[in-house]
Protein backbone atom coordinates (compact mmCIF):
# COMPACT_ATOMS: atom_id res chain seq x y z
CA UNK A 1 0.00 0.00 0.00
CA UNK A 2 2.92 2.40 0.51
CA UNK A 3 3.43 5.24 2.91
CA UNK A 4 1.51 8.47 2.92
CA UNK A 5 3.18 11.84 2.42
CA UNK A 6 3.83 12.54 6.07
CA UNK A 7 5.71 9.25 6.40
CA UNK A 8 2.97 7.64 8.48
CA UNK A 9 2.00 4.09 7.53
CA UNK A 10 -1.62 3.69 6.42
CA UNK A 11 -3.77 2.12 9.09
CA UNK A 12 -4.00 -1.65 8.96
CA UNK A 13 -7.68 -2.42 9.02
CA UNK A 14 -9.29 -5.73 9.88
CA UNK A 15 -12.49 -5.97 7.88
CA UNK A 16 -15.25 -8.28 9.09
CA UNK A 17 -18.11 -9.14 6.73
CA UNK A 18 -21.25 -11.26 7.06
CA UNK A 19 -22.60 -10.49 3.60
CA UNK A 20 -26.38 -10.33 3.40
CA UNK A 21 -26.83 -12.73 6.32
CA UNK A 22 -27.47 -12.31 10.03
CA UNK A 23 -24.48 -13.65 11.94
CA UNK A 24 -24.70 -12.04 15.38
CA UNK A 25 -22.58 -14.78 16.94
CA UNK A 26 -19.60 -13.78 14.82
CA UNK A 27 -20.06 -10.06 15.39
CA UNK A 28 -20.25 -10.65 19.17
CA UNK A 29 -17.09 -12.75 19.16
CA UNK A 30 -15.20 -10.19 17.10
CA UNK A 31 -16.40 -7.47 19.47
CA UNK A 32 -15.11 -9.41 22.49
CA UNK A 33 -12.17 -8.02 24.49
CA UNK A 34 -10.21 -11.20 23.89
CA UNK A 35 -10.28 -10.90 20.12
CA UNK A 36 -9.88 -7.14 20.06
CA UNK A 37 -6.81 -7.31 22.33
CA UNK A 38 -5.31 -10.04 20.18
CA UNK A 39 -5.79 -8.02 16.99
CA UNK A 40 -4.31 -4.91 18.60
CA UNK A 41 -1.39 -6.97 19.84
CA UNK A 42 -0.75 -8.20 16.33
CA UNK A 43 -0.46 -4.67 15.02
CA UNK A 44 -3.95 -4.04 13.71
CA UNK A 45 -5.08 -0.66 15.04
CA UNK A 46 -8.47 -0.66 13.38
CA UNK A 47 -11.49 -2.94 13.08
CA UNK A 48 -14.39 -2.39 10.68
CA UNK A 49 -17.45 -4.62 10.92
CA UNK A 50 -20.07 -5.06 8.21
CA UNK A 51 -22.91 -6.56 10.24
CA UNK A 52 -25.54 -7.19 7.57
CA UNK A 53 -28.97 -8.14 8.91
CA UNK A 54 -27.71 -8.75 12.45
CA UNK A 55 -29.19 -7.06 15.49
CA UNK A 56 -26.18 -7.04 17.82
CA UNK A 57 -24.48 -3.64 17.74
CA UNK A 58 -20.74 -3.58 18.43
CA UNK A 59 -19.22 -0.87 20.63
CA UNK A 60 -17.75 1.92 18.55
CA UNK A 61 -14.38 3.30 19.53
CA UNK A 62 -12.13 5.95 18.05
CA UNK A 63 -9.03 4.22 19.29
CA UNK A 64 -7.55 7.51 20.42
CA UNK A 65 -6.81 6.06 23.85
CA UNK A 66 -4.60 3.37 22.31
CA UNK A 67 -7.35 0.80 22.18
CA UNK A 68 -8.58 -0.82 18.99
CA UNK A 69 -10.55 1.57 16.79
CA UNK A 70 -13.90 -0.05 16.05
CA UNK A 71 -16.56 1.00 13.58
CA UNK A 72 -19.46 -0.80 11.95
CA UNK A 73 -22.16 -0.52 9.30
CA UNK A 74 -24.93 -2.77 8.01
CA UNK A 75 -24.62 -2.75 4.24
CA UNK A 76 -22.57 -0.90 1.68
CA UNK A 77 -22.60 -0.59 -2.07
CA UNK A 78 -18.80 -0.52 -2.00
CA UNK A 79 -17.84 -3.60 -0.01
CA UNK A 80 -15.10 -4.10 -2.60
CA UNK A 81 -13.46 -0.83 -1.51
CA UNK A 82 -13.46 -1.85 2.13
CA UNK A 83 -11.97 -5.20 1.20
CA UNK A 84 -9.29 -3.60 -0.93
CA UNK A 85 -8.12 -1.42 1.92
CA UNK A 86 -8.14 -4.19 4.51
CA UNK A 87 -5.04 -6.01 5.71
CA UNK A 88 -7.01 -8.94 7.07
CA UNK A 89 -10.53 -10.10 6.27
CA UNK A 90 -12.71 -12.15 8.58
CA UNK A 91 -15.71 -13.37 6.64
CA UNK A 92 -18.78 -15.57 6.86
CA UNK A 93 -18.68 -18.65 4.66
CA UNK A 94 -20.53 -17.24 1.67
CA UNK A 95 -18.78 -18.14 -1.57
CA UNK A 96 -19.23 -14.63 -2.93
CA UNK A 97 -17.35 -13.02 -0.02
CA UNK A 98 -14.71 -15.74 -0.03
CA UNK A 99 -13.78 -15.44 -3.67
CA UNK A 100 -14.02 -11.68 -3.71
CA UNK A 101 -11.42 -11.63 -0.90
CA UNK A 102 -9.19 -14.31 -2.42
CA UNK A 103 -9.18 -12.60 -5.80
CA UNK A 104 -7.98 -9.42 -4.08
CA UNK A 105 -5.15 -11.43 -2.56
CA UNK A 106 -6.14 -10.56 1.02
CA UNK A 107 -5.43 -12.85 3.99
CA UNK A 108 -8.70 -14.44 4.99
CA UNK A 109 -10.22 -16.16 8.00
CA UNK A 110 -13.58 -17.72 7.23
CA UNK A 111 -15.95 -18.34 10.12
CA UNK A 112 -18.60 -20.99 9.57
CA UNK A 113 -22.10 -20.30 10.93
CA UNK A 114 -23.14 -23.44 12.77
CA UNK A 115 -26.74 -22.25 13.11
CA UNK A 116 -27.38 -22.63 9.39
CA UNK A 117 -29.29 -25.76 8.47
CA UNK A 118 -27.67 -28.05 5.93
CA UNK A 119 -24.33 -26.36 6.15
CA UNK A 120 -22.98 -27.04 2.67
CA UNK A 121 -20.85 -23.93 2.94
CA UNK A 122 -18.34 -25.70 5.18
CA UNK A 123 -17.37 -28.07 2.32
CA UNK A 124 -15.92 -25.19 0.33
CA UNK A 125 -14.20 -23.60 3.31
CA UNK A 126 -12.61 -26.88 4.39
CA UNK A 127 -11.34 -27.57 0.88
CA UNK A 128 -9.82 -24.10 0.52
CA UNK A 129 -8.32 -24.34 4.03
CA UNK A 130 -6.79 -27.70 3.13
CA UNK A 131 -5.25 -26.04 0.09
CA UNK A 132 -3.92 -23.34 2.44
CA UNK A 133 -5.72 -20.45 0.77
CA UNK A 134 -7.42 -19.32 4.00
CA UNK A 135 -7.94 -20.14 7.66
CA UNK A 136 -11.16 -21.83 8.73
CA UNK A 137 -12.71 -21.26 12.14
CA UNK A 138 -15.91 -21.51 14.16
CA UNK A 139 -17.06 -18.59 16.31
CA UNK A 140 -15.70 -20.33 19.45
CA UNK A 141 -12.33 -21.02 17.85
CA UNK A 142 -11.83 -17.63 16.21
CA UNK A 143 -9.67 -16.26 18.98
CA UNK A 144 -7.49 -19.38 18.93
CA UNK A 145 -7.15 -19.12 15.16
CA UNK A 146 -6.04 -15.50 15.34
CA UNK A 147 -3.49 -16.39 18.02
CA UNK A 148 -2.02 -19.20 15.97
CA UNK A 149 -2.25 -17.77 12.46
CA UNK A 150 0.78 -17.29 10.25
CA UNK A 151 -0.47 -15.25 7.32
CA UNK A 152 2.76 -15.72 5.38
CA UNK A 153 2.05 -19.41 5.20
CA UNK A 154 -1.12 -18.86 3.20
CA UNK A 155 -0.84 -19.69 -0.48
CA UNK A 156 -2.09 -17.16 -3.04
CA UNK A 157 -5.25 -18.10 -4.94
CA UNK A 158 -5.15 -17.89 -8.73
CA UNK A 159 -8.49 -16.57 -10.01
CA UNK A 160 -10.41 -18.98 -12.17
CA UNK A 161 -11.30 -18.49 -15.79
CA UNK A 162 -14.71 -19.22 -17.24
CA UNK A 163 -13.58 -18.86 -20.87
CA UNK A 164 -13.12 -22.62 -21.43
CA UNK A 165 -16.77 -23.15 -20.47
CA UNK A 166 -17.86 -20.45 -22.92
CA UNK A 167 -15.86 -22.24 -25.64
CA UNK A 168 -17.44 -25.60 -24.75
CA UNK A 169 -20.92 -24.11 -25.07
CA UNK A 170 -20.14 -22.57 -28.45
CA UNK A 171 -18.77 -25.86 -29.74
CA UNK A 172 -21.74 -27.83 -28.40
CA UNK A 173 -24.21 -25.49 -30.06
CA UNK A 174 -22.52 -25.93 -33.42
CA UNK A 175 -21.27 -22.39 -33.79
CA UNK A 176 -18.05 -21.91 -35.73
CA UNK A 177 -15.18 -21.28 -33.31
CA UNK A 178 -13.05 -18.28 -34.13
CA UNK B 1 -81.06 -58.98 -29.03
CA UNK B 2 -80.78 -55.21 -28.65
CA UNK B 3 -79.29 -55.59 -25.24
CA UNK B 4 -76.62 -57.89 -26.73
CA UNK B 5 -75.85 -55.38 -29.50
CA UNK B 6 -75.63 -52.56 -26.99
CA UNK B 7 -73.27 -54.59 -24.90
CA UNK B 8 -71.10 -55.36 -27.96
CA UNK B 9 -70.89 -51.72 -29.00
CA UNK B 10 -69.90 -50.49 -25.59
CA UNK B 11 -67.35 -53.30 -25.36
CA UNK B 12 -65.88 -52.24 -28.72
CA UNK B 13 -65.71 -48.60 -27.80
CA UNK B 14 -64.07 -49.27 -24.46
CA UNK B 15 -61.59 -51.57 -26.22
CA UNK B 16 -60.87 -48.78 -28.69
CA UNK B 17 -60.40 -46.34 -25.84
CA UNK B 18 -57.98 -48.63 -24.07
CA UNK B 19 -56.04 -49.23 -27.29
CA UNK B 20 -55.80 -45.51 -27.95
CA UNK B 21 -54.68 -44.91 -24.38
CA UNK B 22 -51.96 -47.55 -24.62
CA UNK B 23 -50.85 -46.17 -28.00
CA UNK B 24 -50.59 -42.71 -26.48
CA UNK B 25 -48.60 -43.87 -23.48
CA UNK B 26 -46.26 -45.85 -25.74
CA UNK B 27 -45.73 -42.88 -28.06
CA UNK B 28 -44.95 -40.59 -25.15
CA UNK B 29 -42.59 -43.17 -23.66
CA UNK B 30 -40.70 -43.60 -26.92
CA UNK B 31 -40.57 -39.84 -27.40
CA UNK B 32 -39.17 -39.38 -23.87
CA UNK B 33 -36.57 -42.07 -24.47
CA UNK B 34 -35.64 -40.41 -27.77
CA UNK B 35 -35.26 -37.03 -26.06
CA UNK B 36 -33.05 -38.57 -23.38
CA UNK B 37 -31.02 -40.26 -26.12
CA UNK B 38 -30.55 -36.94 -27.97
CA UNK B 39 -29.82 -35.06 -24.72
CA UNK B 40 -26.14 -34.33 -24.37
CA UNK B 41 -25.40 -34.86 -28.05
CA UNK B 42 -23.82 -31.73 -29.56
CA UNK B 43 -25.93 -29.96 -32.13
CA UNK B 44 -24.84 -30.24 -35.73
CA UNK B 45 -22.69 -27.45 -37.11
CA UNK B 46 -24.84 -24.50 -38.00
CA UNK B 47 -24.37 -22.68 -41.27
CA UNK B 48 -25.95 -19.47 -40.06
CA UNK B 49 -24.55 -17.31 -37.29
CA UNK B 50 -28.04 -16.61 -36.03
CA UNK B 51 -27.98 -16.06 -32.28
CA UNK B 52 -29.92 -18.35 -29.96
CA UNK B 53 -32.54 -17.06 -27.54
CA UNK B 54 -31.18 -17.68 -24.07
CA UNK B 55 -32.79 -18.07 -20.68
CA UNK B 56 -30.50 -17.27 -17.75
CA UNK B 57 -31.65 -18.39 -14.32
CA UNK B 58 -30.33 -16.30 -11.44
CA UNK B 59 -30.24 -17.23 -7.76
CA UNK B 60 -29.50 -15.41 -4.53
CA UNK B 61 -26.00 -14.55 -3.43
CA UNK B 62 -23.18 -16.61 -4.86
CA UNK B 63 -25.30 -18.07 -7.66
CA UNK B 64 -25.78 -14.74 -9.42
CA UNK B 65 -22.15 -13.75 -8.85
CA UNK B 66 -21.04 -17.00 -10.47
CA UNK B 67 -23.45 -16.59 -13.37
CA UNK B 68 -22.30 -13.04 -14.06
CA UNK B 69 -18.71 -14.31 -13.97
CA UNK B 70 -19.61 -16.73 -16.78
CA UNK B 71 -21.68 -14.22 -18.75
CA UNK B 72 -18.77 -11.79 -18.84
CA UNK B 73 -16.77 -14.17 -21.05
CA UNK B 74 -19.70 -15.47 -23.08
CA UNK B 75 -19.90 -14.44 -26.72
CA UNK B 76 -22.93 -12.23 -26.30
CA UNK B 77 -23.74 -11.94 -29.98
CA UNK B 78 -24.34 -15.69 -30.13
CA UNK B 79 -26.71 -15.71 -27.15
CA UNK B 80 -29.52 -13.27 -27.83
CA UNK B 81 -32.12 -12.20 -26.98
CA UNK B 82 -31.40 -12.87 -23.30
CA UNK B 83 -34.08 -13.49 -20.71
CA UNK B 84 -33.15 -13.28 -17.04
CA UNK B 85 -35.35 -14.96 -14.43
CA UNK B 86 -34.89 -14.62 -10.67
CA UNK B 87 -37.02 -15.65 -7.71
CA UNK B 88 -39.73 -13.20 -6.66
CA UNK B 89 -38.12 -12.75 -3.24
CA UNK B 90 -34.65 -12.08 -4.67
CA UNK B 91 -34.16 -8.35 -4.97
CA UNK B 92 -30.54 -8.06 -5.93
CA UNK B 93 -30.01 -10.56 -8.73
CA UNK B 94 -32.04 -8.85 -11.47
CA UNK B 95 -30.43 -5.57 -10.52
CA UNK B 96 -26.97 -7.07 -11.03
CA UNK B 97 -28.07 -8.48 -14.38
CA UNK B 98 -29.38 -5.08 -15.44
CA UNK B 99 -26.03 -3.52 -14.56
CA UNK B 100 -24.29 -6.13 -16.72
CA UNK B 101 -26.62 -5.54 -19.68
CA UNK B 102 -26.31 -1.78 -19.38
CA UNK B 103 -22.53 -1.99 -19.38
CA UNK B 104 -22.70 -4.04 -22.59
CA UNK B 105 -24.89 -1.46 -24.26
CA UNK B 106 -22.48 1.30 -23.25
CA UNK B 107 -19.26 -0.35 -24.35
CA UNK B 108 -20.28 -1.67 -27.76
CA UNK B 109 -21.38 0.73 -30.44
CA UNK B 110 -23.75 -1.91 -31.79
CA UNK B 111 -27.49 -1.76 -31.67
CA UNK B 112 -28.64 -2.69 -28.20
CA UNK B 113 -29.75 -6.30 -27.86
CA UNK B 114 -33.01 -6.68 -26.03
CA UNK B 115 -32.77 -8.23 -22.61
CA UNK B 116 -35.77 -9.01 -20.46
CA UNK B 117 -35.93 -9.40 -16.72
CA UNK B 118 -38.60 -11.51 -15.03
CA UNK B 119 -39.45 -12.86 -11.61
CA UNK B 120 -40.81 -16.28 -10.80
CA UNK B 121 -42.49 -17.76 -7.74
CA UNK B 122 -40.10 -19.91 -5.74
CA UNK B 123 -40.67 -23.65 -5.42
CA UNK B 124 -39.28 -23.60 -1.91
CA UNK B 125 -37.83 -20.96 0.39
CA UNK B 126 -34.69 -21.81 2.35
CA UNK B 127 -35.80 -23.70 5.43
CA UNK B 128 -39.39 -24.21 4.27
CA UNK B 129 -40.97 -27.51 5.32
CA UNK B 130 -41.01 -30.14 2.58
CA UNK B 131 -44.75 -30.69 3.11
CA UNK B 132 -45.81 -27.14 2.23
CA UNK B 133 -43.16 -27.17 -0.49
CA UNK B 134 -45.32 -29.57 -2.52
CA UNK B 135 -48.00 -26.90 -3.01
CA UNK B 136 -45.58 -24.04 -3.60
CA UNK B 137 -43.72 -26.18 -6.14
CA UNK B 138 -46.97 -26.73 -8.08
CA UNK B 139 -47.61 -22.99 -8.10
CA UNK B 140 -44.04 -22.40 -9.23
CA UNK B 141 -44.48 -24.99 -12.01
CA UNK B 142 -47.59 -23.26 -13.30
CA UNK B 143 -45.85 -19.91 -13.28
CA UNK B 144 -42.78 -21.40 -14.94
CA UNK B 145 -44.97 -22.91 -17.67
CA UNK B 146 -46.51 -19.51 -18.33
CA UNK B 147 -43.10 -17.83 -18.60
CA UNK B 148 -41.59 -20.60 -20.72
CA UNK B 149 -44.48 -20.50 -23.20
CA UNK B 150 -43.73 -16.82 -23.68
CA UNK B 151 -39.96 -17.23 -23.97
CA UNK B 152 -39.45 -20.68 -25.57
CA UNK B 153 -35.66 -20.37 -25.23
CA UNK B 154 -33.19 -22.27 -27.36
CA UNK B 155 -30.57 -22.22 -24.61
CA UNK B 156 -31.04 -22.49 -20.84
CA UNK B 157 -28.19 -21.50 -18.49
CA UNK B 158 -28.48 -22.30 -14.82
CA UNK B 159 -26.20 -22.91 -11.87
CA UNK B 160 -28.08 -24.22 -8.92
CA UNK B 161 -30.92 -22.26 -7.37
CA UNK B 162 -34.16 -24.18 -6.87
CA UNK B 163 -35.86 -21.77 -9.26
CA UNK B 164 -34.19 -23.55 -12.17
CA UNK B 165 -35.91 -26.90 -11.59
CA UNK B 166 -39.43 -26.03 -12.78
CA UNK B 167 -37.93 -24.16 -15.74
CA UNK B 168 -35.65 -27.04 -16.75
CA UNK B 169 -38.39 -29.64 -16.32
CA UNK B 170 -40.63 -27.59 -18.59
CA UNK B 171 -37.82 -27.15 -21.11
CA UNK B 172 -37.52 -30.94 -21.14
CA UNK B 173 -41.29 -31.23 -21.57
CA UNK B 174 -41.13 -28.84 -24.53
CA UNK B 175 -38.51 -31.12 -26.10
CA UNK B 176 -40.76 -34.15 -25.64
CA UNK B 177 -43.86 -32.57 -27.16
CA UNK B 178 -41.90 -30.78 -29.85
CA UNK B 179 -42.67 -27.19 -28.82
CA UNK B 180 -38.99 -26.18 -28.72
CA UNK B 181 -35.70 -28.05 -28.62
CA UNK B 182 -33.45 -26.31 -26.10
CA UNK B 183 -29.90 -27.00 -24.94
CA UNK B 184 -29.81 -27.02 -21.16
CA UNK B 185 -26.48 -26.17 -19.55
CA UNK B 186 -25.97 -26.58 -15.81
CA UNK B 187 -22.89 -25.38 -13.93
CA UNK B 188 -22.81 -26.68 -10.37
CA UNK B 189 -21.82 -24.02 -7.87
CA UNK B 190 -18.19 -23.65 -6.83
CA UNK B 191 -19.41 -24.13 -3.27
CA UNK B 192 -20.26 -27.76 -4.07
CA UNK B 193 -17.06 -29.73 -3.57
CA UNK B 194 -18.09 -33.22 -2.52
CA UNK B 195 -21.87 -33.30 -2.86
CA UNK B 196 -24.18 -32.00 -5.56
CA UNK B 197 -26.95 -29.58 -4.71
CA UNK B 198 -30.52 -30.88 -4.89
CA UNK B 199 -31.04 -29.08 -8.20
CA UNK B 200 -27.85 -30.56 -9.59
CA UNK B 201 -28.75 -34.04 -8.42
CA UNK B 202 -32.18 -33.88 -10.06
CA UNK B 203 -30.90 -32.54 -13.37
CA UNK B 204 -28.09 -35.09 -13.44
CA UNK B 205 -30.09 -38.18 -12.42
CA UNK B 206 -33.04 -37.38 -14.67
CA UNK B 207 -30.77 -36.76 -17.67
CA UNK B 208 -32.31 -33.34 -18.15
CA UNK B 209 -29.16 -31.25 -18.57
CA UNK B 210 -27.45 -31.50 -21.95
CA UNK B 211 -24.13 -30.54 -20.39
CA UNK B 212 -23.40 -30.74 -16.68
CA UNK B 213 -20.34 -28.89 -15.39
CA UNK B 214 -18.65 -29.33 -12.01
CA UNK B 215 -15.83 -27.24 -10.56
CA UNK B 216 -14.13 -29.77 -8.29
CA UNK B 217 -12.53 -33.11 -9.24
CA UNK B 218 -14.22 -34.95 -6.35
CA UNK B 219 -17.59 -34.41 -8.03
CA UNK B 220 -16.37 -35.52 -11.42
CA UNK B 221 -15.24 -38.82 -9.87
CA UNK B 222 -18.65 -39.33 -8.28
CA UNK B 223 -20.64 -38.23 -11.32
CA UNK B 224 -18.78 -39.39 -14.40
CA UNK B 225 -21.17 -37.83 -16.93
CA UNK B 226 -20.23 -34.40 -15.58
CA UNK B 227 -17.55 -32.25 -17.18
CA UNK B 228 -14.84 -31.03 -14.80
CA UNK B 229 -13.92 -27.44 -15.66
CA UNK B 230 -12.02 -26.38 -12.53
CA UNK B 231 -12.82 -23.36 -10.36
CA UNK B 232 -14.46 -20.68 -12.45
CA UNK B 233 -14.24 -17.89 -9.85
Amino acid sequence: MGETEDGMRPKKVVFVTVGTTCFDVLVKVVDSLEVKDELLGRGYPSLLIQMGRGSYLPTKSTGDDGSLAVDYFTFSSSIADHMSSASLVISHAGSGSIFETLRLGKPLIVVVNEDLMDNHQSELVEELAERKHLYCAHPQTLHQTIVGMDLKSLLPYSPGDATPVAKLLIRFLGFPED
Amino acid sequence: MEKNNGFCVSNLSSNLLITCFIALITTVLFRVLYVIYRTGKPLSKRASRQPLSTLIVLGSGGHTAEMINLLLVLQKDRFAPRFYIAAATDNMSLQKARVLENSLADSSGVKRVSAEFMQIYRSREVGQSYVTSVWTTLVAMAHALWLMIKIRPQVVLCNGPGTCIPLCVIAFFFKVVGIRWSSIFYVESIARVKRLSLSGLLLYKLWIADQFFVQWPQLQRKYPRAHYVGCLM
